[in-house]
């Protein structure tokens, strides 16, 4: 018999509501098996992914501009602009951009900061916190954190209700105000667009991942050491011997939300 | 009993019609809205609410305010409020009905509103909420209209009816307290992150419910033969008067926090709202307003005489009514959002559709209510068989 993937989710969410219920696998939120994230052998595994941003390593903006780039392209984030060319504050998606120090760190700035810091632009993304206020938040369940750490989504369940941004204190998360797919300049059949209505943000690039490959901000920046990815539980992945080596701070780190993304200062 | 709301003279007809008008009307904008996806409203990456959650947060503390008048009739025995009880519960079944329906408007994917159900997240406030507010309409459709059709017949209402409205009681404070909890349990969104939300929304709800309870019931007075009571209307002014009070105090106790303390991130909303925040003030008219026609308001409330005063009662009402429209609804909303997680500041004016849709939705919450009131008042007119 043939199970399309619309009848099998069907069946298998009617399932969780009679089985399930009893198992009170519902008080388990946003819990799923690694191995249906990461079905290939080849695949890059991780206790918990994280990200290193060094960024006296960031200054140059060609490089910060192909990481942003490179993640757009490879996402089919649409580009919203207005009729001048600057970007459409209103309606545009983000995944990862950059923003100036004193806006990703606003209470670490202070007026005597060293002038090459206060001026400077800063990668920002989702922060794939340990404690996601937005999976919390979440009433169908349609953004959820993975056993590797990486917080996911899944569009065709999103209800657009956008309580999860609203809960996200890093403003890391978009919503599709508008049909993404006119915006989107050369579509990557690779990976799937979004409809309008429904909620997106970085994932890690959890699909490259899935293939052995890096993430693409972290590709793009190449051997620059602007970005570092690995495994926080690995006592001798890069990022760790980073972390170990360097003072690293996190955003808004008083919030308990756990972020998996360190700055180099 | 719904063939009395079928018989009314040409003015009821005519207002009947006028409520279609505006309900066609919000439905094209929304069909609109549904074809080009809610782009087509105000709202954009930074400010993620507007009109419609305004409205939904509004509309809860209306829905709430009902136990005002429940409470005292059936666990005080207050006999003057046994004649209005039935326009209480009647009214929160049409607030209830206009938050649905203002949630479901503000949904990206409304047709796959029931994921709510299929994949329920105990985790989610909203979940809870969604629970709160069907069962709350559930209890006071069932209620009011066993109570009424037993008044109908002239015999007293059935037993099981009892434990339900003692249930209605806790759960109308629980429906605008888990409403708070929406906003209050959001880490990075200071003007919400207070324990005192719930406390302030309810003391909110009971001066606004209340007060348009009273604008009702000198309308149904004045349209038709039910009087209900002027020893009535004056006691809910009390409690309006009461509850305003006590809303300005925990307003007040927010400033307090947010300006000794000292904390930046606390006194942003605030900031924003009363003062302007980096040059953006496009509220501070409006809260001040708002802060004045509640002042004025309770003035007038306090005074006996001027309260015994039926023009200057409604007047005052109206004032609380607006009062707490402005400040629970896009206030609290831009409060929060107004300044961003960066720390940037956004701003939002909602679109000409937007707000036809927001009519729309009153218009459904005023047919209903219309409707309901119809049915009610036909049998309180109605000699009675007792």
């Amino acid at each position: 018999m043939a199970v399309d993937r619309r009848a099998f989710l069907r069946i298998s969410s009617l399932a969780t509501v009679g089985v399930g219920g009893g198992q009170w696998l519902l008080a388990a939120p946003g819990r799923i098996a690694p191995e249906a994230l990461s079905p290939r052998g080849k695949s890059l595994k991780a206790e918990r992914w994280g990200l290193v941003i060094d960024i006296r390593k960031c200054l140059d903006p060609d490089l910060r501009n192909r990481c942003v780039k490179a993640c757009h392209k490879a996402h089919n984030v649409p580009d919203f602009r207005n009729k001048d060319g600057t970007p459409d504050r209103k309606n545009e998606i983000k995944w990862i951009w950059e923003e100036p120090y004193d806006r990703v760190f606003p209470s670490q700035y202070h007026e005597f900061l060293a002038a090459e810091l206060s001026h400077v632009s800063v990668l920002t993304l989702c922060n794939h916190c340990g404690n996601p206020p937005c999976v919390r938040v979440c009433p169908t369940k349609a953004t959820f954190r993975c056993d590797d750490g990486i917080v996911a989504m899944d569009s065709h369940r999103c209800i657009g209700c956008r309580f999860c941004i609203a809960a996200c204190p890093y403003g890391s998360r978009s919503f599709n105000w508008k049909d993404p797919r006119p915006r989107i300049k050369e579509i990557n059949p690779d990976y799937p667009t979004r409809t309008k209505g429904v909620v997106e943000k970085c994932n890690f690039c959890s699909e490259r991942l899935a293939e052995g490959k890096l993430p693409a901000c972290v590709e793009a920046a190449g051997d620059s050491g602007a970005l570092i990815f690995g495994d926080l539980h690995d006592k001798n992945s890069k990022v760790r011997q980073l972390l170990n080596s360097r003072y690293t701070i996190r955003r808004k780190p008083e919030l308990g939300t756990e972020p998996a993304v360190f700055y180099v200062v | 009993m719904l063939a009395k709301a079928l018989v009314g003279g040409r003015r009821y007809y005519g207002w009947i019609v006028g409520l279609l008008a505006a309900i066609g009307v919000g439905l094209l904008c929304y069909l609109y809205q549904f074809m080009n996806g809610l782009g087509i409203t105000g709202m954009s990456r930074d400010i993620i609410w507007g009109f419609y959650i305004a409205q939904f947060t509004f509309l809860v503390g209306v829905a709430a305010s009902a136990v005002m008048v429940v409470l005292p009739y059936y666990l005080h025995n207050y006999k003057e409020f046994g004649r209005i009880t039935i326009l209480g519960e009647f009214l929160a079944v049409a607030a209830v009905t206009m938050c649905m329906l203002n949630i479901f408007v503000d949904m990206g994917q409304p047709l796959r509103a029931l994921n709510m159900i299929l994949h329920p997240s105990p985790n989610s406030v909203m979940f809870w909420d969604m629970i709160v507010l069907a069962i709350y309409l559930l209890l006071n459709l069932v209620i009011g209209w066993t109570t009424l059709d037993c008044e109908r017949n002239g015999v007293p209402p059935p037993k099981w009816v009892k434990p339900l409205i003692y249930l209605s009681i806790p759960w109308a404070v629980s429906i605008h307290t888990v409403t708070a909890f929406l906003y209050c349990g959001l880490p990075g969104r200071h003007y919400w992150l207070t324990a005192i939300l719930a406390p302030r929304f309810l003391a909110s709800a009971f001066a606004s419910g209340p007060a348009l309870l009273i604008l009702l019931c000198l309308v149904v007075r004045r349209f038709s033969k039910f009087d209900p009571g002027r020893r009535a209307i004056q006691n809910l002014a009390l409690i309006v008067v009461y509850a305003t009070i006590i809303n300005v105090f925990f307003v007040l106790l927010e400033f307090f926090t947010s300006y000794y303390s000292g904390v930046p991130s606390h006194r942003h909303g605030l900031q924003y709202l009363f003062f302007g925040y980096e040059g953006h003030a496009p509220l501070v008219p409006w809260m001040w307003f708002a802060a004045i026609l509640a002042a004025l308001a309770i003035l007038i409330l306090l005074s006996p005489s001027k309260r015994q005063n039926e023009s200057l009662l409604a007047l005052a009402c109206g004032m609380v009514f607006v009062s707490t429209w402005i400040d629970k609804g896009l206030g609290l909303i831009m409060g929060g959002f107004a300044v961003t997680p960066l720390e940037t500041v956004a701003e939002y004016r909602p679109t000409i559709p937007e707000v036809l849709i927001s009519v729309g939705v009153y218009a459904i919450g005023a047919l209903v209510l219309t409707l309901l009131y119809k049915i009610a008042i036909s049998i309180k007119e109605e000699p009675q068989a007792l």
